[in-house]
């Protein structure tokens, strides 16, 4: 499916472009987004450097297996597909406290190493587990206690208050997130054929 | 109130404290550990790339063709039979696709109509709430070579479909009731 959005993402919008005259605009779309990706893999260098090498060093000390103990009853209802204190469950727990604290460069590479364990598992290595679907549902919608980028923003454009959304947006990140995890056991009901997990 | 600014900033520190106090406990050797788990974060990143270029590509051509422009007016009057106010449309439309671009468009809707309109506060909120799916599938996915997300895709732009009509509503709400 992604593979024939993408293309007609592409053709699409490049037919469009002859009829707009736009056609100059897409090419250097074209090569400012593939120079902006790159942009984008160097900061991932060092965010990742940075916090895959912490990471290691809550792994020898023993703290993610703490960390994973602590969230077993949580994460064995989400992830019933997972084994008991397989370590995806500790790089899930922390990529989800990284997004709820609004750290999301943090959560990145938490959630890569996530991704990493729960393909380790996976039957077909091409496709997307029932694990790794929930998990990117829950972080498509995560649950976010501060989002700092959005404040900022409200306080250079001289909101009296920058904070006054902070609220409303906890209660709308904590609903979106239930109705992802909702949508994902019920299409996943659908698709498993009805099957009690 | 600014109090949580200065809060959300400790955050960061505080995490890194308490994994070296706990290596300090435990007796761990710390740096070798970050030397060696780093490692792994040059190879990690680099293989995002064609994902990435792939993926920013075709949202690019989306956006400077102006077919995502054409697509938001043609459909922006639907928006007014569910009394959702048709500035959002765009916002609506473009979140799930790309980060930069919505907050572009927050941002300019916030300069507009000023910080303490209920539409700039409604496009906060959306932003604040939801996350840049497309972008989140791409790097995931990415990252462990998967070519067929599966449900992935749907049942998280219809989470963000269902936020985002969340956030407006809970927006009107709070804003009326709540807040004084």
């Amino acid at each position: 499916m992604v593979n024939l959005i993408w293309i007609f993402m592409l053709i699409s919008g490049i037919l469009f472009s002859f009829f707009n005259g736009t056609v100059d605009e897409v090419n250097k779309g074209l090569l400012q987004s593939a120079g902006q990706s790159v942009e984008l893999v160097i900061g991932f260098v060092a965010v990742f450097t940075l916090w895959l090498g912490m990471m290691e060093i809550a792994k020898r000390a023993g703290l993610l297996q703490l960390v994973t103990k602590l969230g077993y009853p949580f994460i064995r209802r989400l992830f019933p597909d997972l084994p008991k204190n397989h370590p995806a469950a500790g790089y899930i727990m922390t990529n989800l406290s990284a997004n709820f604290f609004g750290l999301g460069n943090a959560a990145t590479p938490f959630g890569v190493k996530a991704m990493k364990e729960l393909q380790s598992m996976n039957k077909n290595a091409e496709l997307a587990s029932r694990s790794m679907v929930t998990f990117l549902c829950m972080n498509t919608a995560a649950v976010t206690f501060f989002p700092a980028t959005i404040v900022s923003m409200r306080l250079s454009e001289g909101a009296a208050d920058p904070l006054d959304i902070v609220i409303p947006a906890f209660i709308a990140t904590v609903l979106s997130c239930s109705a992802a995890i909702l949508y994902d056991r019920i299409s996943w009901k659908i698709v498993s054929g009805g099957s009690r997990d | 109130m600014i109090d949580i600014v200065f809060l959300a900033k400790l955050i960061l520190p505080l995490f890194i404290l308490v994994i070296l106090f706990s290596a300090l406990i435990t007796r761990t050797d710390a740096y070798s550990a970050f030397v060696s788990g780093g490692k792994e974060g040059l190879q990690m990143a680099a293989e995002l790339l064609p994902f990435l270029v792939g993926m920013m590509a075709a949202i690019s051509v989306l956006r400077s063709s102006g077919l995502l422009l054409w697509i938001t007016n043609l459909l922006s009057p639907l928006f007014l039979t569910f009394h959702i106010p048709a500035e959002l449309f765009p916002l609506f439309l473009t979140r799930p696709i790309s980060g930069t671009a919505a907050l572009s468009i927050t941002a300019d809707l916030t300069h507009t109509y000023g910080t303490e309109h209920i539409i700039s506060r409604m496009a906060a909120v959306i932003q604040g709430s939801t996350d840049t799916t497309l972008y989140i599938l791409t790097v995931y996915f990415g990252a462990v070579g998967i070519k067929k997300m599966g449900r992935a895709l749907a049942v998280g732009l219809l989470a963000d479909l269902t936020g985002m009509i969340l956030a407006v509503v809970i927006t009107l709400w709070y804003f009326q009731n709540v807040w004084s």
